[in-house]
C-alpha cells in the first residue's frame, strides 16, 4: 500500500475530524522527499481553523511554497498553475467544506493535469462530504492513539493513524493502521481488523463501489 | 523636507505649518537634525545640531526619520527631469543640480526668463529652489546659495560678483573655512586680494576640498571644471495605435510583448516589472502592473502574467492606444546550463512564482523562513516568495507541532491537576480528556522583544481519548506577580 499513496495523480484526503493534524502528518509522510518544493495551497478558513504549516522543512524535509487565498476557486486555480510546473515535487490543496467551485469537472481537470505532468496531487477536504470526484484514490484518515513511548509510559510516542482507502482504481479498498518511520521515510501499513470475514466483506463492497 | 511634507500630505497626515518639525539622521552622538521646516527655524532649530539639545530649546519639536537614500533617488530623477531646459545636467552634492545652459537660454527668452521659468516649474512640483546662472560651476554654486535671488553673472564679472560673498561659498570643507575665518579672510574678495604665491605656499599639500586657491581658480574660470552628464537610462516601451477603438486588448498583447522583448534583447537587458497602459477614447487611462522575481525577456512568460487581469479593465467606449513599458530593467546574461541546451530547472519554479504573484498578489505567495527564536510563533517567518530563498537551518532541538494556530486559543479547564496539564478541558465546545502527556517544556519570554510583564509558558504535548495530539501551554505561574491565575491555551497540533 505504501507505494500506492506515493503514486502520481490526484488523491482525496478526508480527515475524520476537521482540525485533525494527523491527516497532515500522513500526507507529509506520503509526499516525495528531495525532489523540489511542494506547492501548498490553503483557503483562508482552513488556515484559521486547522492552523498553518509549521517548521515543515526542518521536521519533515519537505520545503514548502505556500499560497494562501480566500476562495476555493482560487485554490483550484493555483493548484492547476502548480501542476503545470515541472520543478515541483507535489501539489497539495486544502479546501474547507463543499464549495460549489469544487465540482466533478474541477476535480477531473486536476486529475488529468496531474496525470499528464506525472505529479502527485493531494486535495485535503476538511469538513467535506465525499461527493462525486475524479480522484484516483480517496483516503480517510483519523489519528489513532500513538505507539508506546520507549522511555516514558505516560508520554505519547510515535504517531499512528487509522487510514481507510474507500475508493480506488488501482488497489483494493481497505482499512489499515499506519505508522511512519521518519529516518527511512517509510510508511508501514498493517491491517486493523482481526475479523477476516468482516474485512473481506468491506473489501467486496468497496470493489463494487469502485467498479 | 519638502519631499517629506508632500509624502505626508499624500498620506493625509500632514502636520500644520506652524508646528515645528525636523527630520533627523543618525549622528556620532545620537540623532542630529538633517532638515527642518519654517516654524522650527523660527524657533531656533539649526541643522546639524543634536536632537536632544534642540528638544530642550523647543519641547514640542516633532522629529521624523530622514530618508537619505530616497532623497538621493529623487534628486537623480529630478536631474533627468531638468533636461527639459538643457541637454547636460548633473547632480551636485546631496542637494544641488548643475545645468549647463550654454546655448539654450535663448529658447526660453533669455537667462532671466529661464530662471523664472525654472523656479515656477519647480514650485509646481512642490519644491523650493535657489537658482543662479554663472559662467563657472563654482560661481553658480556660490551665487545660488549665498548670492541674491535669481542672480545672473555675466561672463568676465565673476570676481566682482563673488567678492562680497563669504569665504565658505567656495565649496570648502568646514575645517578650511574655519581656518580662513581665523586668518581674517572673511570674504572671497579678501582671499582674492592675497598674492597667489602665499596661498600656494600655505595650502601646498591640501586636497581640492581644502584648497582655497584651487577652488578660487575654479570659480573664476581659471581652472576648467566640465559638466560630465550621465546618460539617461534607456526606456523600453512598445505601443499599438489602433485605427478603431476596441474593447479587449488581449489579441494585441502577444505582439506587444514580442516587440518589447526584441528591444530588451537588443540591449542585453531583462525587466522585472511590466506596466500595461490602456488609453480610452474618452480620455481615461487604466494601468495594469505585473512584477517578476527575476529579470526576464521571454515574450510568452510576460504575456502569461497578464492572464486574468485584463478582464478587470472597464472598456467603456473602447480604447485606441495600448502601451507596454518595461520597468526595473537589469542586465540579463543568457547562460547555457546544460550541454544539450534547454533552461535551468529552477527557472520553471521562478515562473510559477511570478504567475501566482501576478494572480493573487505578493503577500499571498510565501515561503517559510526559520528565525533564531525560542518563542514558537517567532521561530518561523513567512517571507514573500519573490525574495531569494534562504538556506535551511538545523532541525529544532525539541519536538514541534506540524500545525500552529494563527493565534493561541484559550481553553476552559474542567479538571485541573496540580502537576502537568489539565485532565479534562473544553476546546471549541468539545470536551477532551487527556490520556497521555509529555512535558513541561518551559519557554521564557524574550526580554529584549517582549513587553515587560509577559509571562513564561510551560508547554505540554497531550494526547486525547481519540488519539489527537495537541500542544498546550500554561501562561505564567501561580504567584509570579504578573497577573492572576495562569491561563491555558492550545497552540498547535501534532501529527
Amino acid at each position: 500500500m505504501a507505494d500506492l499513496c506515493r503514486r502520481n495523480g490526484l488523491s482525496d484526503l478526508f480527515p475524520e475530524t476537521a482540525c485533525d493534524a494527523g491527516a497532515v502528518g500522513f500526507l507529509l509522510a506520503a509526499l516525495p522527499r528531495g525532489q523540489g518544493p511542494v506547492l501548498w495551497v490553503q483557503d483562508r478558513v482552513s488556515a484559521r481553523e486547522a492552523g498553518v504549516p509549521y517548521l515543515t522543512e526542518m521536521q519533515s524535509g519537505v520545503p514548502l511554497l505556500r499560497v494562501q487565498v480566500g476562495r476555493a476557486a482560487d485554490v483550484l486555480q493555483a493548484m492547476e498553475d502548480g501542476l503545470g510546473c515541472g520543478a515541483l515535487a507535489a501539489v497539495v490543496g486544502e479546501i474547507w467544506g463543499d464549495p460549489p467551485a469544487l465540482s466533478f469537472t474541477a476535480t477531473k481537470r486536476l486529475a488529468l493535469r496531474a496525470d499528464s505532468n506525472a505529479l502527485p496531487c493531494w486535495l485535503v477536504r476538511r469538513a467535506g462530504a465525499p461527493n462525486l470526484s475524479a480522484a484516483r484514490n480517496r483516503w480517510r484518515v483519523t489519528s489513532a492513539p500513538s505507539a508506546a513511548h520507549p522511555d516514558d509510559a505516560k508520554a505519547p510516542g510515535a504517531p499512528r493513524w487509522h487510514v481507510g482507502l474507500f475508493r480506488s482504481r488501482q488497489a483494493k479498498p481497505g482499512d489499515w493502521m499506519v505508522s511512519y518511520d521518519r529516518a527511512a521515510h517509510c510508511l508501514d501499513f498493517s491491517a486493523t481488523s482481526g475479523d477476516g470475514a468482516l474485512a473481506e466483506m468491506g473489501r467486496a463492497a468497496g470493489e463494487r463501489a469502485a467498479g | 523636507m519638502e519631499r517629506w511634507q508632500k509624502w505626508a500630505a499624500q498620506q493625509g497626515s500632514a502636520p500644520p505649518d506652524d508646528l515645528p518639525l525636523a527630520l533627523a539622521t543618525e549622528g556620532a552622538h545620537g540623532p542630529v537634525i538633517h532638515a527642518n521646516n519654517r516654524a522650527a527655524r523660527l524657533a531656533g532649530m539649526r541643522v546639524g545640531e543634536r536632537v536632544v539639545d534642540m528638544r530642550a530649546l523647543c519641547p514640542d519639536l516633532q522629529v521624523e526619520q530622514a530618508d537619505l537614500d530616497g532623497d538621493w533617488r529623487a534628486l537623480e530623477r529630478l536631474m533627468l527631469w531638468t533636461r527639459r531646459w538643457c541637454p547636460w545636467t548633473v547632480t551636485d552634492g546631496a542637494d544641488g543640480l548643475i545645468l549647463d545652459t550654454t546655448g539654450s537660454a535663448h529658447l526660453f527668452g533669455g537667462e532671466a526668463a529661464l530662471l523664472r521659468e525654472m523656479e515656477e516649474r519647480l514650485a509646481g512640483l512642490g519644491l523650493g529652489s535657489q537658482i543662479a546662472i554663472a559662467p563657472t560651476w563654482g560661481a553658480a554654486w556660490a551665487l545660488a546659495r549665498f548670492g541674491p535671488v535669481r542672480a545672473i553673472c555675466p561672463g568676465g564679472q565673476e570676481a566682482e560678483m563673488l567678492a562680497p560673498l563669504p569665504a565658505r561659498a567656495l565649496r570648502l570643507e568646514e575645517k578650511t573655512g574655519l581656518l580662513l575665518h581665523r586668518l581674517g579672510l572673511k570674504t572671497i574678495g579678501d582671499l582674492a586680494a592675497i598674492p597667489r604665491l602665499s596661498l600656494t605656499r600655505r595650502f601646498a599639500r591640501a586636497e581640492l576640498d581644502g584648497n582655497p586657491l584651487m577652488r578660487l581658480d575654479q570659480a573664476m574660470g581659471r581652472a576648467s571644471e566640465p559638466v560630465s552628464s550621465p546618460d539617461a537610462p534607456p526606456v523600453f516601451r512598445t505601443l499599438a495605435r489602433l485605427a478603431e477603438p476596441i474593447q479587449d486588448p488581449t489579441p494585441h498583447l502577444p505582439e506587444l510583448c514580442e516587440a518589447l522583448c526584441a528591444q530588451l534583447a537588443g540591449e542585453g537587458m531583462g525587466c522585472r516589472k511590466l506596466r500595461l497602459t490602456v488609453y480610452h477614447t474618452d480620455g481615461e487611462i487604466s494601468t495594469i502592473m505585473a512584477a517578476m522575481s527575476r529579470p526576464s525577456r521571454e515574450a510568452r512568460h510576460l504575456e502569461r502574467l497578464f492572464e486574468g487581469k485584463l478582464e478587470r479593465i472597464n472598456p467603456g467606449f473602447g480604447f485606441d492606444l495600448i502601451t507596454l513599458e518595461a520597468g526595473g530593467v537589469e542586465e540579463l546574461v543568457i547562460a547555457q546550463h546544460r550541454l544539450e541546451g534547454g533552461p535551468k530547472d529552477d527557472l520553471d519554479l521562478v515562473r510559477l512564482v511570478d504567475r501566482l504573484v501576478a494572480r493573487f498578489g505578493a503577500s499571498a505567495v510565501t515561503r517559510p523562513t526559520p528565525r533564531a527564536s525560542h518563542v514558537p510563533e517567532r521561530a518561523q517567518n513567512w517571507q514573500s516568495a519573490m525574495a531569494a530563498p534562504t538556506t535551511p537551518v538545523s532541525p529544532p532541538a525539541r519536538e514541534r507541532p506540524l500545525r500552529l494556530f494563527e493565534h493561541p486559543e484559550e481553553i476552559r479547564v474542567l479538571y485541573a491537576v496540580p502537576e502537568g496539564p489539565p485532565a479534562q478541558f473544553i476546546w471549541r465546545r468539545q470536551t477532551l480528556h487527556v490520556t497521555r502527556y509529555a512535558g513541561p517544556e518551559r519557554i521564557a519570554p524574550e526580554w529584549w522583544n517582549d513587553r515587560p510583564g509577559t509571562r513564561l509558558r510551560d508547554y505540554f504535548k497531550v494526547e486525547d481519548q481519540t488519539g489527537r495530539r495537541f500542544w498546550l501551554y500554561r501562561e505564567g505561574l501561580h504567584g509570579d506577580g504578573r497577573g492572576g491565575a495562569p491561563r491555558w491555551f492550545l497552540h498547535g497540533a501534532f501529527a
